[in-house]
């Protein structure tokens, strides 16, 4: 099936204003008989919930942790974009619009992506409203950073903590709607049914985590805002709960997963220490605005300490390879840069998996003083993690899965193929691409949840009549079966394996054979392998306790046979891209040097994937992309 | 290394729990203190025992999930370190670590070493926060704030919302998690309007929920794993006075 976005048409900068007024709305009197779900209370799912709640509609909120401010949103650190042109260095919606297509390797659609500019600026307005205490000058103003690759500064900060202050500031905004009486708030609350009734999403079923009662919640339309899922490589740079479980019991309802195979590997991460390792830390991308990156030239050099390699027996890499770009070349070629040191055995660490970052130089240039000013609280934590002092010594850094381009398909209102689900924030694909810049993320969430779903929600509400299906309907009442079939299905395995050991068997497939390169042979292999450890999970896994109770290894189990299932249809999607781009690098596509060769005749399309049951090929539906406003190009950073 | 644990275990709210002892072996410097535990529960499972329950998530400190009191601190006392971000290189073989859940009347138990903490969101819910509505909002630039000013806001709201500072109080205060909020507020000219009515606000639900009170023991700017000052609290004073003064 060829899917539509449903994007307006017409010049692209009227797209969004006029799309608004085109929309229907929901009469204020209205709003309150209208109950909305949104699953999840990051930044899409915090601001979702709390501009909704505001604007008269009965929200319930949802989120796995004990509070509603605890969602991995918390631990962005860099910043976020605007394009507000402070600076006055030539930044603008335009700009933005296309740094953000070009970043995205040109796999996103335009609109959306031009909407996304649009709003970056009321963005930053409204969290300087809340109260989010953003970095100044001495006269006041607000500062900006250049972030990630991009040649103007447009990157505003709260120190490393940037993430934090956002996800506070949406977290007030919630916090006064739960006190106003408009937002229920359900914590330690995880999702793992979607309830679908006659076509149309009606409503979720929940696991209580303290009691492990299964309960359902009706609504007139259902928000997941669930975050990413690069959990599926089991190290990764997000939190310990983080899943694909809310996105996956969608697909498995009908809801089609686009892109899976598009995620980023961040190239300034910790690097892993041993098998004991629970997940990776980032070090901010802004660390390598002052760093080098280099490894040794030869192999008998890499276990000398490192003041010991003399300058001409080091290697910096990026510096050869991208003179103009240098040590700021974007995400995924850093990356790719950095494994190739490594597999050609010039790695340095704990299992040579590592390369330096080297301050020296800018310790040189401007003193240790600054350095400490511009990245203290960073090298801080490295030393914490790694018991090295950064000052002295570089840093040893190495790629680390981190964030997921793909997710539900969406059309321009953030709705999927089942109507009235919408996606938002990271879960949904919509405007990264193949690749998502530096602090571009934190803006989405906050534009889908703060300024896109308001209105986009209405029009779809605007159609339908409030109420007609509850939990009343025996829909629910299978899902709530279905669920705890699943759960005593989990519990009375009784086998030998933790479920950890599982995790930490897939997660090593899929960075393998279908991480940071992958070719068609190692794809196949990993096609090979997931259904076995997904069979084997479901003869003998252990998962300790009893339903009815607290309990973690339940918790833990739902959501790694979902990653199970979920990492073959990725998996899929890898090996049917017969191209490189962004973040999916195919080793047969690439040129004489090693860059990453597009393919836009063939590949131009979203590819979104019907899921048909594990095992089962899953079909594919293609959303192709146009381009009007750009120009298709090849991305180089030499 | 070889360490052993004592660990507290509580089945549920009602139980009365009790110390276990549990053996931990070849546990690795660079492994986190909560890896360790994972390593624990790992065996614990292979030998048939209900591996042990406590919260987490982030692992990097951020997100004030995890919470334990180790050897009777907070977080283990390790200076502006959160437990998920506590190695084991601090231990040495050989060691007895006692672990127990956070201490408060505010925060009853859940399971072993989880508590309820809906106590500290309840706080937030009185208060803290500026009435703003989304969208209708002046320009982020039309009202410049000094970089004194900013910086202050941004100490105070570096704040983690752990509870370690409850779990560190003798009178297990919320005081330092309230002025936090209460302070980055006040500072800023789009709090500075509901100032009167959050800090008394947020103080009445303070006490609401059970805290006790500050008697200056400060242990809860020792126990915070950002730092967070009492500096603040002396603001929220001052603050409170002016609001019912006035
Ligand atoms: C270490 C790190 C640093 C980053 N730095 C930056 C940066 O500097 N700039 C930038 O722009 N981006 C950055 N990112 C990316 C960015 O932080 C995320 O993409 C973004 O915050 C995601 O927001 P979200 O609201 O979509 O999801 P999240 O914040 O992950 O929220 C997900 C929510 O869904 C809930 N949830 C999930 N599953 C369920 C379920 N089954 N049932 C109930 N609830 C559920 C969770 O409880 C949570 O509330 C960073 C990411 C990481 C990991
Ligand atoms: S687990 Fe997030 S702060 Fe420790």
């Amino acid at each position: 099936m060829i899917l539509d976005g449903k994007t307006p048409t017409g010049p692209i900068e009227k797209t969004w204003d006029k799309h608004r007024f085109d929309m229907k709305l929901v009469n204020p009197s209205n709003k309150r008989k209208f109950k909305v779900l949104v699953v999840g209370t990051g930044l899409a799912g915090g601001a979702a919930a709390a501009s909704l709640g505001e604007l008269g509609y009965n929200v319930e909120a949802f989120c796995y942790q004990d509070s509603s401010r605890r969602a991995h949103s918390i631990a962005a650190q860099g910043g976020i974009n605007a394009a507000k042109n402070y600076p006055n260095d030539g930044d603008s919606i335009y700009r933005l619009f296309y740094d953000t297509i070009k970043g995205g390797d040109f796999r996103a659609r335009e609109a959306d992506v031009w909407r996304l500019a649009q709003v970056s600026n009321n963005i930053i307005d409204q969290c300087v409203a809340q109260g989010v205490p953003f970095a100044r000058d001495y006269a006041g103003y607000l500062d900006n950073r250049s972030f990630g690759g991009a040649q103007v500064s447009r990157t505003f900060y709260a120190r490393g903590q940037t993430g934090q202050q956002l996800l506070l500031g949406a977290y007030s905004a919630l916090s006064r709607q739960v006190k106003a009486g408009t937002v229920k708030m359900y914590e330690r609350t995880e999702m793992v049914d979607l309830v679908v009734v006659d076509g149309v999403a009606k409503g979720i079923t929940c696991r209580n985590m303290i009691t492990g009662e299964i309960k359902s919640y009706w609504g007139d339309a259902v928000c997941l805002a669930t975050g990413g899922y690069v959990n599926v490589f089991y190290l990764s740079t997000n939190a310990m709960g983080c899943s694909v479980t809310a996105a996956w019991k969608a697909a498995q309802k009908g809801a089609y997963f686009a892109n899976p195979c598009y995620t980023q590997i961040h190239p300034t991460c910790i690097p892993q220490t041993g098998d004991h390792q629970s997940k990776l830390t980032l070090m901010s991308e802004s660390l390598r605005n002052d760093g080098r990156c280099w490894a040794p030239k030869n192999k008998e050099d890499c276990d000398k300490a490192p003041g010991d390699i003399p300058e001409e027996d080091r290697d910096y890499y990026l510096e050869r390879k991208y003179p103009s770009f240098g040590n700021l070349a974007p995400r995924d070629i850093a990356s790719r840069a950095a494994k190739e040191q490594c597999d050609d055995e010039r790695g340095v660490g704990p299992g040579k998996r590592g390369v330096y970052l080297d301050y020296a130089t800018a310790i040189e240039r401007v003193g240790e003083h600054t350095i400490k000013e511009r990245y203290g609280n960073l090298f801080e934590m490295y030393e914490k993690i790694t018991d090295e002092n950064a000052y002295k010594r570089p840093m040893r850094i190495y790629p680390a899965p981190h964030y997921s381009m793909g997710g539900l398909w969406v059309d321009y209102n953030l709705m999927s193929n089942i109507p009235g689900l919408f996606v938002l924030g990271e879960a949904n694909f919509s405007v990264h691409g193949a690749n998502r810049l530096g602090a571009s993320a934190l803006m989405q969430g906050l534009a889908d949840g703060y300024f896109v779903i308001p209105y986009t929600i209405a029009g779809y509400l605007a159609t339908v009549t409030p109420g007609t299906v509850t939990d009343e309907h025996p829909a629910f009442k299978e899902s709530k079966e279905q669920v705890q079939a699943q759960t005593d299905k989990l519990l009375n395995i009784k086998g030998k394996k933790t479920v950890s050991e599982f995790h930490r068997e897939l997660g090593k497939v899929m960075w393998e054979d279908v991480g940071m390169a992958r070719s068609e042979s190692s794809l196949k292999n990993a096609l090979q392998r997931i259904p076995e450890i997904r069979d084997e999970f479901w003869k003998n896994v252990n998962v300790t306790g009893s339903g009815a109770e607290l309990n973690q290894q339940l918790e833990n189990a739902g959501r790694v046979s979902d990653f199970l299932e979920f990492a073959e249809v990725f998996t899929i999607d890898a090996l049917h891209r017969e191209e490189s781009c962004g973040g999916h690098f195919r080793t047969e596509h690439q040129t004489d040097d090693g860059e990453a060769m597009r393919d836009d005749e063939n590949f131009a399309y979203v590819a979104a994937w019907e899921f048909k049951g594990a095992g089962k090929a899953p079909e594919l539906h293609k959303e192709p992309l146009k381009f009007d406003n750009v120009k298709l190009a090849v991305r180089s950073y030499k | 290394m070889d360490l052993t644990l004592h660990v507290w275990r509580q089945s549920g709210p009602k139980d009365k729990g009790q110390l276990e002892t549990y053996p931990a072996k070849g546990i690795s410097p660079d492994m986190s203190f909560l890896e360790m535990l994972d390593e624990v529960n790992e065996q614990l499972i292979k030998t048939g025992k209900t591996p042990i329950v406590f919260d987490h998530d982030c692992r990097e400190g951020i997100c004030g999930t995890c919470s334990q009191t180790i050897n009777g601190k907070a977080h283990g006392g390790q200076d502006r370190t959160t437990v998920c971000q506590l190695h084991m290189r601090s231990f040495k073989d050989g060691d007895e670590i006692f672990i127990e859940p956070w201490r408060a009347r505010a925060f009853p138990v859940i399971k072993d070493l989880i508590v309820d903490r809906t106590a500290l969101d309840t706080i937030m819910q009185a208060g803290g926060y500026v009435s703003c509505h989304t969208g209708g909002i002046p320009d982020g630039n039309a009202h410049p704030i000094g970089k004194p000013v900013a910086d202050y806001a941004m100490d105070a709201a570096e704040c983690i919302g752990c509870g370690a500072c409850v779990a560190g109080c003798p009178n297990s205060s919320a005081m330092l998690y309230t002025s936090a909020k209460v302070a980055q507020l006040a500072v800023l000219p789009q709090g500075k309007h509901e100032a009167k009515a959050r800090v008394k606000n947020m103080t009445d639900a303070l006490q609401a929920e059970g805290f006790g009170n500050c008697t200056n023991h400060l242990e809860c700017e020792a126990s915070c794993p950002k730092g967070i000052s009492v500096k603040f609290i002396a603001k929220l004073n001052r603050e409170y006075m002016k609001a019912v003064v006035s």
